[in-house]
Formats: structure tokens, C-alpha cells, sequence
């Protein structure tokens, strides 16, 4: 199958499920991206710490379709889905899945843009906005809202006191939920930001009235 | 409401029963632990001026007031996920914990398989099948929106159900929340009852049968399957464990749920069961103001 563009590298199979190889010198497959070039995507464009997914795995089934899965499962595996999509590759410019910026936009420091009560909603019902007052990156954003208290409200876990949850925090035992440090900051979902205006990018069938 | 009158001499106070299967039934959500705590939850509902009530039994189910609970902040960010307060029983009971490799062997549309991977802070795996491809799209779409990354999606016959595929050969729990009759959910859905037959109950059974079998067959020696239906026909409950402890390495075994219900029947219709089977529970719509379950918990013995 091999021939002197793709030198000695397979083609992608859009049926199944190939996780990502660690660096791009062992990639194997033409075009497949490596774990270290999403990790370090997800770094450099929204801040989040690469450790962040050290209990994740990376995979890709579709062409340029990427999942984050947490699971245990053999590659290449045939079966209808694992964890989340996450992120599309093989285009322009990536773009992260509305499902992750929600699961793991908490941990993000840039290219976030924070929206007001009408502008959350709008965004949410899946309306483009004129907002001119980023002026960050222009490209692919992740649009949040304050909701609810702080991270001084997620306890570590459920039926815990408050002077329990106080103490943990202290001593350094709870690490998840004092990820965010945003405040009350909740990702919705990825916005295209260009020229002024916010494209909302939630997806169809996440798009909700509220 | 007349297929249920063969309940009547199983059921206490039968006429609350059938009043209660008589009334609409509210909406219940469960916090979705994988994206918020229950106190960013309720703050985030507060901020939102909606109303809820949390379950004594369990403070991550909520009974709200709202009529369409699909269209609130924290349903959207997958804080919340609409789900039947008796239907959360089924994943407290099979009690997985963090780092696991437990199946729920009829998954769609998902409730319950997120609900066991938000009890495993979505460590470890989750495998959920389910043999209806239609039903596999609300499945991954509930995975995704409630975060649940420790969850892989097969869709295949649970009966024979192959682990090849994996690279572990035994699970450590199993859930088989059965297709059924479902004469529980009457009051969420008044057509549940239109289809009923005897005939269909015997056709249902069978399928459970060998679904629970393979559920028991899959799971490890000292591992955990929990059986559940919410229907009350003591032949998809008790004759189907009875099944499995005939044919099968497994016990049944007592757990502690914070809601009345009755124990599990030990004689139906002039068929015996194992007297263990009193160690099942049988929820009842008039007991907790809820839909109808059945739930029974089994070890995988050598």
C-alpha cells in the first residue's frame, strides 16, 4: 500500500478506533497527529496544564476526529465510541469540541472570553454576536459564564461538611475541585471569534433555549 | 390500570398502589457529580430561580419544579440530567468504586451508565452496551454532554456478549437493568400498559434470563451483578434471579437503600423461589411517591 509520498505510512481507517502515538516520530499512520502535539494545542492556545490529562488517553477514529478517553482498551479497537470527542484535526485550524471545553475548560487561563447573562444565552441558543471588546487571539474561543458560587463551593465529596471540606482544602487534600480558579467561570461551549463578532460553534443539538 | 390487579394479593395497601400509579409523576434530575458538586448544583438552580426538593435517600437526586427542565443552565452544562428517582437506585446499589471495570449490559439512552461512572469519579471503565442502534445515539450523546470519559460504547447482544475486544477478560461488576414490561413507569407514561400480555411477559423473561446469565458468567468471582426492571411481574424479577442462582455461580445478597419497600416475593403463582430472594427489593409507586422498581444484588461466587 506504501508508495514514495507516504513513504512507508498506513492510511487512516475511519472504522475504528487507533490511539495516538506519543511523539510524531512514531507516528505509523499519514496525517495522524501525536498525543504531544494535542497536549501541547491544548497548552499553548487555552492555558490548560498538560498534566491535566495524565489519566486520559488519546484517539483517533474519522479522519481527524480525536476522542479522550479515560478507560482501558486496546488499540486499534473496533467499537461505537470511547470517552468524548475532543478535537478536529487534519483542517486549518483545530478546533476543540463544545463537550470538552465544557469537561475541561475549567482549567483553562486564555482564550476564554467571558460572557454577560443575554450574551451566555445567546451564545448557548446558538447565535453569532458582535463583541468588540476582545482583544486577545482572534480564532477558535471558549466562551464562559459566572454561574452558581466558586470553587470554595465543590466539595470534595458529596456529604462532606463545610468545616470537613475547609480542612481538606487547607491541608492540600483536594485537588480536582480547586482546579478552577476562575471564580465562578463555567465554559458553555467554543466560539469563533473574527473581526469583531462571535460565531457561536455549539453544536445543533446542544443548542438550548433558556 | 387492569393488568395490575394481579398484584393485589402481593401488594400492601393495593388501592394507595393503584391511586398512586393513577397520578402523573413529577421531574426528578440527578446531579451529575463529573461535572459539579451538589452544592454548585443547587447554587447554580438557586441562581435560577427553580425550586427543588433533594431526596432523603440520596442528596444527588433532586425532584424539581419545573416544566421543562431540559431548558436550565444546569441541564446544559450537564450539571444536571434528567433521570426517575427510583431509576437512580440500580448504580448506588452495584456500589462500583473508582478504578473499576463494570458493565451495564442494557445501557440506552445512558442515565444509569453515567450515574456508575460519575460514582467512579469516571476512573476507571465503564462499558456500556446496548443492542438498539438508535438508542446507541442518545447513549453517546448523554456520555458526552454529562463528561463521562471513563465509558466505551458497544452495541451487540448481551447474551453472548464477547470481551475479546477488550484487553481484560472479566468484569468487576455488572449491571443489568433488563428490558421489561415496565408496568412501573405508568405514571411517567400511560400508554405503558396499551401492549401488556402475558404472552409479552413470557417473551421478556426469556431474553432477561439470558441476559442476567451472561452478566454472572462475565463478572469475576466476589464481583458484584445487580439485576433491576421497573415492572412488577414476579415473573422478570424474582423467577429471573431464580434462573441464575439455578444456573449460575451466585448469591444473593442484603443491601441497605433509605427508601420503604417491600422485600422480594418468595412464591408466585404456586412456583417457589429461593427463600434469599426476600433480600430484593420491590418499590412501589404509593411507597415513596416515585415509579415502580424492582432491584436485586448478587455475588459472583466460585
Amino acid at each position: 500500500m506504501s508508495d514514495e509520498s507516504t513513504g512507508d505510512r498506513e492510511q487512516n481507517d475511519g472504522q475504528r478506533f487507533d490511539r495516538l502515538p506519543a511523539t510524531p516520530a512514531e507516528r505509523t499512520v499519514e496525517g495522524r497527529v501525536s498525543r504531544e502535539a494535542v497536549v501541547d494545542y491544548f497548552d499553548d492556545r487555552f492555558g490548560i496544564p498538560p498534566e491535566t490529562f495524565d489519566d486520559h488517553t488519546f484517539w483517533e477514529k474519522g479522519a481527524g476526529k480525536i476522542w479522550i478517553y479515560g478507560g482501558e482498551a486496546p488499540t486499534p479497537l473496533e467499537i461505537e465510541a470511547i470517552g468524548m470527542t475532543c478535537l478536529r484535526t487534519r483542517q486549518e485550524h483545530w478546533k476543540p469540541t463544545t463537550d470538552f471545553v465544557q469537561r475541561f475548560g475549567t482549567h483553562a487561563t486564555d482564550c476564554v472570553i467571558e460572557l454577560d447573562r443575554e450574551e451566555a444565552r445567546a451564545f448557548a441558543t446558538g447565535e453569532d454576536q458582535e463583541i468588540p471588546r476582545w482583544d486577545g487571539d482572534w480564532g477558535y474561543l471558549i466562551g464562559a459564564h459566572e454561574i452558581g458560587v466558586g470553587p470554595e463551593g465543590r466539595p470534595g465529596r458529596d456529604g462532606d461538611s463545610a468545616e470537613l471540606r475547609s480542612a481538606n482544602r487547607s491541608s492540600g487534600q483536594s485537588t480536582r475541585e480547586d482546579a478552577v480558579e476562575r471564580g465562578n467561570l463555567e465554559p458553555i461551549g467554543i466560539g469563533l471569534y473574527v473581526h469583531g463578532e462571535l460565531r457561536s460553534m455549539v453544536p445543533k443539538g446542544r443548542q438550548r433555549e433558556l | 390500570m387492569e393488568p395490575l390487579e394481579r398484584y393485589r394479593p402481593i401488594i400492601d395497601d393495593f388501592d394507595a398502589f393503584l391511586a398512586a400509579c393513577e397520578r402523573p409523576l413529577g421531574n426528578a434530575a440527578r446531579v451529575n457529580t463529573i461535572k459539579a458538586s451538589v452544592e454548585r448544583t443547587l447554587a447554580t438552580l438557586e441562581d435560577e430561580g427553580l425550586a427543588y426538593e433533594q431526596a432523603d435517600w440520596n442528596p444527588r437526586v433532586l425532584r424539581l419544579e419545573t416544566g421543562s427542565p431540559g431548558s436550565t443552565w444546569t441541564s446544559f452544562h450537564g450539571f444536571t440530567h434528567g433521570q426517575e428517582e427510583v431509576s437512580a437506585v440500580p448504580p448506588v446499589v452495584l456500589d462500583p468504586q473508582p478504578g473499576e471495570r463494570v458493565w451495564d449490559c442494557c445501557a440506552a439512552p445512558g442515565g444509569k451508565a453515567t450515574q456508575i461512572a460519575a460514582l467512579m469519579d469516571d476512573e476507571g471503565t465503564v462499558v456500556a452496551n446496548d443492542n438498539n442502534l438508535g438508542r446507541i445515539s442518545a447513549l453517546r450523546f448523554n456520555a458526552e454532554r454529562l463528561g463521562a470519559t471513563s465509558l466505551a460504547v458497544t452495541n451487540d447482544d448481551a447474551r453472548n456478549y464477547s470481551l475479546r475486544r477488550f484487553s481484560f477478560d472479566e468484569f468487576d461488576r455488572a449491571l443489568v437493568d433488563a428490558p421489561c414490561t415496565c408496568e412501573g413507569t405508568i405514571r411517567k407514561n400511560p400508554d405503558a400498559l396499551d401492549n401488556w400480555s402475558e404472552g409479552a411477559i413470557a417473551s421478556v423473561a426469556g431474553v432477561q434470563k439470558g441476559i442476567l446469565r451472561r452478566a454472572v458468567q462475565a463478572t469475576r468471582e466476589g464481583g458484584t451483578v445487580v439485576y433491576s426492571t421497573c415492572t412488577f411481574a414476579p415473573e422478570e424479577n424474582e423467577a429471573v434471579v431464580q434462573h441464575a442462582l439455578d444456573e449460575e455461580d451466585c448469591r444473593v445478597v442484603d443491601f441497605d437503600i433509605g427508601l420503604e419497600h417491600s422485600p422480594g416475593l418468595t412464591e408466585w403463582n404456586g412456583e417457589e423461589f429461593d427463600s434469599s430472594l426476600e433480600r430484593a427489593i420491590r418499590i412501589y409507586p404509593h411507597q415513596n411517591d416515585t415509579g415502580g422498581f424492582f432491584v436485586a444484588k448478587l455475588e459472583v461466587t466460585a
